[in-house]
């Protein structure tokens, strides 16, 4: 009931944000929501099934290149065709991908994630007449439901409409994966995340149903990166970084991989926190390490684990 | 008729040889127990009969289908279920969801996706009527690492019956479980098996109390060797037999 109560709390003011919030706040809202989206299927894969990737960052890149691809160099400006561009390129690479990592588990899956990670990178550091190096390729204002905006300057334009599209694309996002969670594939996957060996012996498919887990993940990481590349107006190599493939860990574990609003909460806190403490200190870097160390050892359910007692499914 | 049937096992690991030309036959309706000291290689053959094992040589055919290393999912969709020796349960599931995933798995249904778990009137029906079977009926909702050790292995074994398999292979089902409650136990198997419909059950024991007292064959093994294969009766009278695999004769 009171998380009812505050989650229709946290809705409404989200939904009066544009209103009641400054222009900053508001910027810095809309890639919590991106992040928000690829998180949801990071969780998929490490909060239900068990698979901890670190090398989400991979999909999180591809949607943005896709996004400053379609937008600079193919002309293509409607942000649906982008997001569904995005969503099936990420399936399209999570296939052999996925087939090869989930052969693996634990820390030899972790690996062999930043490892395709790191190869994606070097690839977008290198192949400089598809991907732009080190400098990437620019995002241009894309169109919402094919309308343009052309009155509205770029602040205008992102915390208004780009805001209420990125919000409703989350909750859809959110509505969308919480279906698959409380439906026979996910109760199958948090079977397989209890016990690999006895899901098998009950008749399982664990590794195909691993590989699914994966590809979803993919898929949202991808319309995440799209929708994260639109505020920042660029694609670069360092969205495919092992160190952003961590970040997207990193809010996972401070937003309570348990919970299924752990990815949303998650990655609201870390955006507005990282923006704080480096508006503070140089080293906001060290800050945050202390802080992963704390809820590592002493928070391990993270904020929502803190509020909520009850540990759910 | 013959369900399950391996013949001619030899099963090495490196130079150890840890079955030695294993030769078995399951009727279906049997109730068999495999017997044998420490070392004797009954896990082994348990492990080589579910698929979990290929033999380094030999062929188990599980009703006419050759099963060797096949994995436990195959079997599972084949007709074979297995109870392990050690509590094997999902710690965070409710024994209602423990039951379903195996229930939804038989069924074909545990891919889908945008299904809501909630509404599978038919899944629920089921779980709810194998776990009444084994007395969990209460316990739905409880999170299965709440239970007392005991109520986890019947839902350890409840699960693998929800498959409604022909054939069970229960890895010492009453170990672990005092001595008061292993008739309990047993008899909670033999009568939900029978309205379940399982054809056939082996299982691995120690409890001699128990292997005599509800087997219709019993497999001895000893290293790596069949040493008898016989009903009860036969193998009481084998005091060989019964000095080399029980230890003592048994009263």
């Amino acid at each position: 009931m009171i998380a009812r109560v505050a989650g229709a709390a946290a809705m409404l003011a989200l939904l009066l944000a544009p209103v009641l919030a400054s222009p900053y706040q508001l910027t810095l809202l809309l890639p919590a929501f991106a992040y928000a989206i690829a998180l949801l299927g990071l969780n998929l894969l490490f909060g239900t099934t068990g698979l901890l990737s670190f090398g989400h960052a991979l999909f999180v890149a591809l949607g943005a290149y896709t996004a400053a691809w379609l937008t600079t160099r193919a002309g293509v400006l409607a942000l649906e065709a982008i997001v569904l561009a995005a969503a099936a390129l990420a399936a399209v690479i999570a296939l052999p991908v996925g087939l090869l990592c989930v052969r693996y588990v634990k820390i030899s899956f972790g690996m062999l994630t930043l490892a395709f990670g790191m190869l994606f990178y070097s690839f977008l550091y290198k192949f400089y007449l598809v991907t732009g190096g080190d400098e990437g390729i620019r995002v241009l204002r894309p169109r919402l439901l094919g309308q343009t905006f052309a009155g509205l300057d770029k602040v205008g334009f992102l915390t208004g409409p780009f805001y209420y599209y990125a919000l409703a694309l989350l909750v859809l996002a959110a509505l969308v994966m919480r279906r698959i969670v409380r439906s026979p594939f996910g109760l199958s996957l948090r079977a397989i995340r209890e016990n690999p060996d006895k899901a098998a012996f009950v008749g399982v498919s664990v590794r195909r149903y691993r590989f699914y887990a994966f590809m979803i993940a993919a898929v949202f990481g991808a319309v995440g990166g799209a929708l994260l590349a639109v505020p920042t107006g660029l694609a670069d190599p360092q969205l495919a970084y092992w160190t952003h493939s961590g970040n997207l860990v990193f809010m996972l574990l401070l937003g309570g991989f348990h919970h299924f609003l752990g990815p949303v909460v998650g990655a609201v806190v870390f955006i507005f926190l990282q923006d704080a403490v480096m508006s503070l200190t140089a080293y906001w870097r060290f800050v945050f390490g202390a802080l992963l160390a704390v809820v590592v050892i002493f928070f391990p359910g993270g904020l929502l684990g803190l509020l909520a007692r009850e540990r759910p499914a | 008729m013959t369900l399950l049937e391996a013949v001619d096992i030899r099963m090495f690991y490196g130079s150890v040889c840890a079955l030695d030309g294993v030769t078995l036959r399951i009727g279906r309706g049997e109730f068999v127990s495999i017997i044998g000291p420490n070392g004797a290689g009954k896990t082994t053959l348990v492990n080589v009969l579910t698929g979990l094992l290929a033999p380094t040589s030999g062929t188990v055919r599980f009703k006419g289908e050759d099963v060797g290393g096949v994995g436990p999912v195959r079997l599972a969709r084949l007709g074979m279920a297995r109870a392990f020796q050690l509590v094997n349960v999902f710690p965070a599931l409710t024994v209602g969801e423990t039951i379903a995933v195996a229930v939804l798995a038989r069924l074909g249904r545990g891919a889908r996706l945008f299904a809501a778990l909630a509404g599978e009137r038919r899944v629920w029906d089921e779980v709810r009527s194998v776990a009444e079977l084994f007395g969990l009926g209460d316990t739905l909702a409880r999170p299965a690492r709440t239970l007392p050790q005991g109520d986890k292995k019947l839902l350890d074994v409840a699960s693998a019956f929800a498959l409604h398999p022909e054939v069970i292979l229960l890895d010492e089902p009453t170990s672990g479980v005092s001595t008061a409650d292993k008739h309990a136990i047993m008899e909670v198997l033999v009568q939900a098996a029978a309205r379940l419909g399982i054809h056939s059950i082996i299982q691995v024991e120690h409890d001699m109390d128990i292997v005599f007292g509800y087997s219709d064959r019993i497999v001895a093994l000893h290293q790596g060797r069949v040493l008898a294969d016989g009903r009860p009766a036969e193998l009481q009278a084998n005091d060989a037999v019964m000095a080399t695999v029980v230890g003592r004769a048994h009263a």
